[in-house]
């Protein structure tokens, strides 16, 4: 469904537009989406101002921050780094003037209402490159400014992607779903495809702006997801950029059902609207990357897997109903087997998850039931194959885990017709 | 005498001769506006059965789970029910239409009461059909909520939002129906109010520890619901 410019342009409010008329057109537009980050905003700021003053010294750029709310002082912590002090640090001055300004969305956080207001005003704006970071990403450095920014603005790539050094245990719905399936549906191997640092050309930017359905709650909350795999359905030149480390973030129990909500629930809902786009494409194929693919790291890292197993069997045994109506009866009796076995001998096998997996999809695409309820449902599965995952790769060398990961995506792209039989398509 | 009897006899035959003579007719048409209901309901049901069967009324009814209660019953499937249900009481509109050209007293009555009844009889399914499914989701969404928040005995605490749901449902559908309202309304209360005194009790007493983890879990930032985190970033 595409919005209008004046549809769009109801998200910005008097003040911002104000705002924006005062920068007037930029060249670069940073956006920061915040929620009470005043702890880590500091060093991503001083990341995007040295980035911008090193490698973009002629470009016209503003640093756009939509705030869900914050009770930190966040927005004054962005507004007020003035572009002098970190001129003065590194005995490099400005050329232009670098502006700051920041916008209070709503007065609880949601990442798509920001992400659109960022949209919105880059869009009113001219901005020719876009780049998206996120409050918590104190790893970024001046050079990943650059990294990001650079394939857009002199390479003519649409979609600028990161890729981390990161924990072998973090982002395991990333490694056991997200990558490989969006590989095997459209042959392409992107690492993030929820990137929470990300650029962008002006032109992808409105695109995506006009065509979101922004007033569905669902579609909102996964944006960012969303974003990717808009790009790639349109056929947008799309490469990667290392961006280091990727620091480890504790997350909390209650944080796995958001995470399927913001990723997942995208994924399904793309594979039914963009099946002429990937029903016929087998394999897949490396995309432009700088710097490593992916690397990663094994620092100790305490994970509760008997917490896993309890709540996967459990999960298996409570939700049996609900099952019936999304799995195969095979799928589902493989399940209540593997929920039987104790911890040493579990094993949630590549095939059996894809399946899994699929089987979901399908269910999710058909609506058997609600499709919140379909996502709800897979929660305690992912607990089983991220305890396969953490069991699996606890001893072995990266190399190792990289070709655990390999093995799964080679499995989802083997069993890719099985998916379309499931759909009916 | 015997001609007295002769003549009273006589008189009585033709009263009901005439009689029988003045009702026959509206017999016939009663009879043919039966024939004419039953060829209607029988087209009524056909149409219904059609229509359910497009929409996947079936479908419906099970994540509702009414197929359930109606297969415990004994009952057919509620595409088929709901057909039968048609035809039943189409045939009946039209027998009681034939019935009222009858002109016996007081049945003219009976069926204005009866036809007055009819809306409130849809309404009333009507709110079982759409009460079940909300139970039905609510209950679903209270297991995968509870299932995923690890908490203890979720099938428990699904089916106890489950009947309660159905209750209140079943509680509105005799109100609609106006049987018995005070009692089901009163029933209803007592019902729902010592389930709550009762989780209360259970909650505050014999799970105070649970109690305990749970408020600190809810009110201290610091925890998670059991104290302990995952660790493990799905993203």
């Amino acid at each position: 469904m595409k919005k209008s410019k004046a549809e769009n342009d109801e998200v910005l409010s008097d003040e911002f537009l104000r705002q924006l008329m005062g920068v007037g057109e930029v060249d670069i537009v940073v956006g920061l989406p915040t929620h009470n980050n005043a702890a880590t905003i500091g060093p991503v700021i001083e990341a995007i101002q040295g980035g911008l003053l090193a490698f973009f010294p002629r470009e016209r750029a503003v640093i756009i921050n939509a705030d869900g709310g914050s009770r930190d002082g966040t927005p004054d912590l962005v507004v007020n780094a003035a572009i002098d002090d970190v001129g003065r640090g590194s005995k490099i001055y400005a050329l232009r003037t670098l502006h700051a300004i920041s916008t209070e969305y709503a007065s609880t956080p949601a990442r798509g209402t920001a992400l659109r207001a960022i949209l919105a005003a880059a869009e009113l704006l001219r901005a020719k490159a876009c780049i998206i970071l996120s409050p918590e990403s104190t790893q970024l450095k001046a050079d990943s400014i650059a990294s990001l920014l650079r394939p857009i603005y002199s390479e003519g790539f649409d979609l600028v992607l990161p890729t981390y050094a990161r924990h072998r245990f973090d982002g395991l719905l990333l490694t056991n779903l997200l990558y490989p399936m969006t590989r095997a549906l459209y042959g392409l191997r992107i690492r993030e495809p929820h990137a929470l640092d990300f650029a962008f050309s002006g032109k992808l930017g409105d695109q995506f702006l006009s065509q979101n359905p922004w007033d569905d709650e669902t579609a909102r909350a996964g944006s960012e997801s969303r974003f990717t795999l808009s790009a790639i359905a349109g056929g947008y030149r799309i490469c990667q950029s290392f961006l280091g480390n990727r620091e480890h973030i504790e997350r909390r129990t209650a944080d796995l059902v958001p995470a399927l909500r913001q990723t997942v629930a995208p994924l399904f809902s793309f594979v039914h609207s963009t099946a002429p786009v990937w029903r016929g494409r087998l394999g897949s194929e490396l995309i432009p990357t700088t710097g490593p693919d992916r690397e990663f790291t094994r620092e100790p890292l305490r994970i509760n897997r008997k917490r896993l197993l309890g709540m996967f069997v459990s999960g298996v045994a409570e939700l049996e109903s609900i099952f019936r109506s999304i799995l195969t009866v095979p799928t589902l009796e493989r399940l209540q087997e593997i929920a039987r076995l104790d911890e040493a001998q579990f094993c949630y096998s590549e095939e059996l998850w894809v399946k899994t997996v699929y089987e979901f999809a399908a269910a999710y695409h058909k609506s058997v039931i609600s499709r919140d309820h379909i996502l709800q449902a897979l929660a305690p599965l992912f607990r089983g194959r991220a305890l396969t995952f953490l069991l699996q790769n606890n001893q072995g060398s990266s190399d190792d885990v990289v070709n655990n990961i390999e093995t799964l995506c080679l499995e989802f792209e083997r069993l890719k017709p099985y998916l379309l039989e499931k759909m009916e398509l | 005498m015997r001609d007295m009897i002769v003549s009273e006899l006589t008189q009585a035959i033709q009263q009901f001769s005439r009689g029988f003579a003045h009702i026959l007719p509206r017999i016939i048409v009663m009879a043919v506006i039966a024939l004419v209901g039953w060829l209607a309901a029988y087209l009524a049901r056909a149409l219904l059965r059609s229509i359910l069967r497009l929409i996947k009324f079936d479908r419906l009814s099970e994540s509702a789970g009414a197929s359930v209660l109606l297969t415990k019953a004994g009952l057919p499937q509620a595409t088929e029910l709901l057909s039968q249900l048609g035809f039943a009481i189409t045939w009946m509109v039209f027998i009681l239409l034939g019935v009222s050209v009858l002109g016996i007293l007081g049945v003219q009555e009976l069926i204005t009461n009866l036809f007055q009844f009819l809306p409130r009889l849809f309404a009333g399914l009507l709110i079982i059909f759409v009460g079940l499914l909300t139970a039905s989701f609510f209950s679903r969404a209270t297991l995968l909520a509870a299932v995923n928040a690890n908490l203890p005995s979720p099938r428990l605490l699904s089916t106890a939002v489950r009947a309660i749901l159905i209750v209140f449902v079943l509680s509105m559908f005799f109100e609609e129906l106006g049987v018995g309202e005070q009692t089901m309304l009163l029933a209803f209360g007592i019902a729902f109010g010592a389930a709550m005194l009762g989780l209360a009790i259970a909650f505050g007493a014999g799970g105070r520890n649970l109690a305990q983890r749970f408020l600190e879990s809810r009110l201290s930032p610091d925890n998670d619901d059991d104290g302990r985190k995952d660790e493990f970033s799905p993203l």
